[in-house]
């Protein structure tokens, strides 16, 4: 006998649930207007969009110029984005001579390619690779940038800038904080403790400071600790700087990671003869970092933009460069696009890591399910 | 307290051990001889866990000794890293890795701490896998197998080691009753090779078929240790008849 439904109906006659079908109409209502204090909001919150947003595209777009070489050119009203234009490449590498900049165009174009097999999901030997390239390109790099060999003229790091100097600030930085920071909250959680004072002392000191202090630091005193003669050159300073300040800051991130690992994981790896290495790198560090892939990124995106603050020590990344532009007297007044045009910079680069982020984490998460 | 005579490859001479001030194991004497098969059983609390984890160090005894295949445990690392591969650990909640298929969960220490090349840690945990009857599991991640086949691959985790002896602490308490009988087969084939077996356990059945002799502890103490044909029918100790009476009702 079938089993009686509502209004008589059997459990056979009732079919699949009825899905509506939503117009754009009904979703507006939906969502926007649903009631008479969020149809108020809805209201209020389009109005100020519409007095912000659209001067804002009038003036950046509609307005705007582009032509031209000179200021005179900007004769619209709009945004004088023909400074941007005239002073690209001074935004990009700095100060460094032109007929150089070729030289960082091929290291950069070099890097690029050598990363392309860290993507390539078939390659088994990514992280051997990986550290080898760490350990290897610095020296190609530095060996262009520089120069003084091969008949390549010489560019001192005073000169590098930009956006140029922005990536090889954050790429140093970002490079040399991870594997510090993954020492020192081991460290931290070390029974041994000599090492876990030292630790908790590093990052609890540097993580007190603002980074300008350490850059200061870095810049003011490091000479002084240093044997007379030896001169630490500035870049390298603020390298030091930048790497030990995001170092601790991302112990505390993988601290997180490491606390949230069963402690059955360690009971298994120990069982089975795993020595203290061999389960953090084989067991623990693999399962840790996946976690706190978020904090990770956002430690990272935290530090390209900090590279700013090498201006404190005289060098002129891109945000730097974009305010030295404008003390030019030929672009009098147009610091609002040259901002904006870094910030903009800046944008692309932290949007790039945050998407990149979230593909890592899909990818790895695949093999997670618990 | 041991077995019939056989060659003892576990001893414990009167160990104590605290956990702050409590005082979880009070002076554990027992042998288990090679190839013997010894069940521990007791009420919750009673110290069994912690007495089968001090033989492979993940707790340490503060007074006593422990002696395994003929090393003593102390806290040289060197004895303590030589012990462990020669026993086995079977958990509870299985703690595989799950962030690596059931195949690399088996060959990551044969290969790391044995120095097997690959191709030979591949081959022996197959061959492992098909003793515990999951060949076709091998590329699946932990996270993707019922509770039974995730202990299975547990087992066959501690096999690859080839280890000389096993330890089960409560292997089969977390999980459903069907698959409670899928591990306790693997586990007895296991002892039927001659495999030394300590094994805490509720599973009175396993411990009827296949047990030397079953250890009964309450309070930190080992109360009676009997072979079961003794220990179920006529057991010695009033707090032994009492747990019997409880955990035999179904």
């Amino acid at each position: 006998m079938a089993t009686e439904g509502r209004a008589g109906a059997t459990a056979s006659e009732i079919g699949p649930p009825v899905t509506e079908r939503i117009t754009v109409l009904a979703w507006l209502k939906h969502n926007l207007f649903s009631s008479w204090f969020n149809s108020l909001l809805t209201i209020l919150v389009g109005y100020l969009l519409y007095i912000v947003l659209v001067p804002l595209f009038r003036w950046a777009v509609l307005d705007a110029t582009i032509s031209g070489t000179s200021k005179e050119a900007c004769d619209f009203g709009g945004a004088c984005w023909t400074l941007i234009k005239v002073r690209f490449g001074q935004y990009i590498y700095g100060l460094y001579p032109e007929e150089q900049r070729w030289r960082v165009d091929l290291a950069f174009a070099i890097a690029v390619v050598a990363m392309v097999p860290l993507f390539l999901e078939r390659f088994r030997h990514r992280l051997t690779y990986a550290v080898g390239l760490v350990v290897i390109y610095p020296v190609i790099g530095y060996a262009l940038f520089y120069g003084g060999w091969l008949g390549l003229p010489v560019v001192e790091t005073p000169r590098w800038g930009g956006l140029f100097l922005t990536l090889v600030i954050a790429g140093v930085g970002i490079t040399a904080s991870f594997p510090l920071g993954i020492l020192l909250a081991l460290g931290r959680r070390s029974s041994m403790p000599v090492i876990k004072s030292l630790s908790v002392a590093f990052i609890e000191l540097v993580r007190g400071v603002p980074l300008v202090t350490v850059l200061f630091m870095a810049s003011v005193m490091l000479p002084l600790f240093l044997p007379a003669g030896v001169n630490f050159d500035k870049l390298m300073r603020a390298l030091v700087g930048v790497a030990l300040f995001s170092a601790a800051y991302m112990a505390e991130v993988v601290r997180g990671g490491l606390q949230a690992i069963p402690k059955g994981q360690y009971e298994a790896a120990m069982a089975l003869g795993l020595g203290y290495w061999q389960t953090t790198g084989l067991i623990i560090l693999p399962q840790a970092l996946r976690l706190v892939i978020p904090g990770i990124v956002n430690t990272f995106i935290g530090l390209f933009k900090d590279t700013s603050l090498v201006t404190i020590i005289g060098l002129f990344d891109l945000l730097g460069m974009a305010k030295l532009i404008v003390t030019d007297p030929q672009w009098l007044g147009l610091a609002a696009e040259s901002y904006i045009f870094a910030a903009f910079g800046f944008w692309i680069f932290c949007f790039a890591m945050s998407r990149y982020s979230q593909y890592v984490e899909r990818r790895l998460s695949t093999g997670n399910r618990r | 307290m041991t077995g019939q005579g056989a060659e003892p490859i576990i001893i414990m001479r009167d160990v104590h051990k605290w956990f702050g001030e409590f005082h979880v194991l009070k002076g554990i004497d027992l042998e288990v001889g090679k190839s013997q098969k010894v069940v521990v059983c007791g009420p919750s609390g009673s110290g069994k866990s912690t007495m089968i984890r001090c033989i492979n160090r993940l707790e340490e005894h503060q007074r006593g000794e422990i002696i395994v295949d003929g090393i003593e445990l102390t806290s040289d690392v060197k004895n303590v890293e030589a012990i462990r591969r020669e026993v086995g650990m079977v958990f509870q909640s299985f703690n595989l890795f799950p962030h690596l298929t059931v195949l690399e969960n088996l060959i990551l220490a044969p290969m790391w701490v044995r120095r097997m090349p690959r191709k030979e840690a591949e081959e022996l945990a197959m061959s492992l896998l098909e003793r515990v009857k999951i060949p076709e599991q091998a590329n699946k991640y932990p996270g993707q197998l019922s509770g039974g086949q995730q202990q299975r691959v547990a087992i066959a985790r501690a096999l690859c080691m080839k280890p000389k002896i096993m330890l089960f602490d409560e292997p089969t308490s977390a999980l459903d009753p069907e698959m409670v009988k899928e591990v306790l087969d693997v586990m007895i084939e296991l002892a039927n090779e001659g495999m030394t077996m300590v094994v805490v356990t509720h599973e009175m059945g396993f411990a009827k078929s296949v047990a030397d002799f079953v250890v009964f502890m309450d309070q930190g103490e080992i109360v009676e240790v009997a072979p079961p044909s003794v220990f179920f029918t006529s057991p010695k100790s009033d707090r032994t008849k009492l747990f019997l009476s409880q955990i035999l009702q179904h």
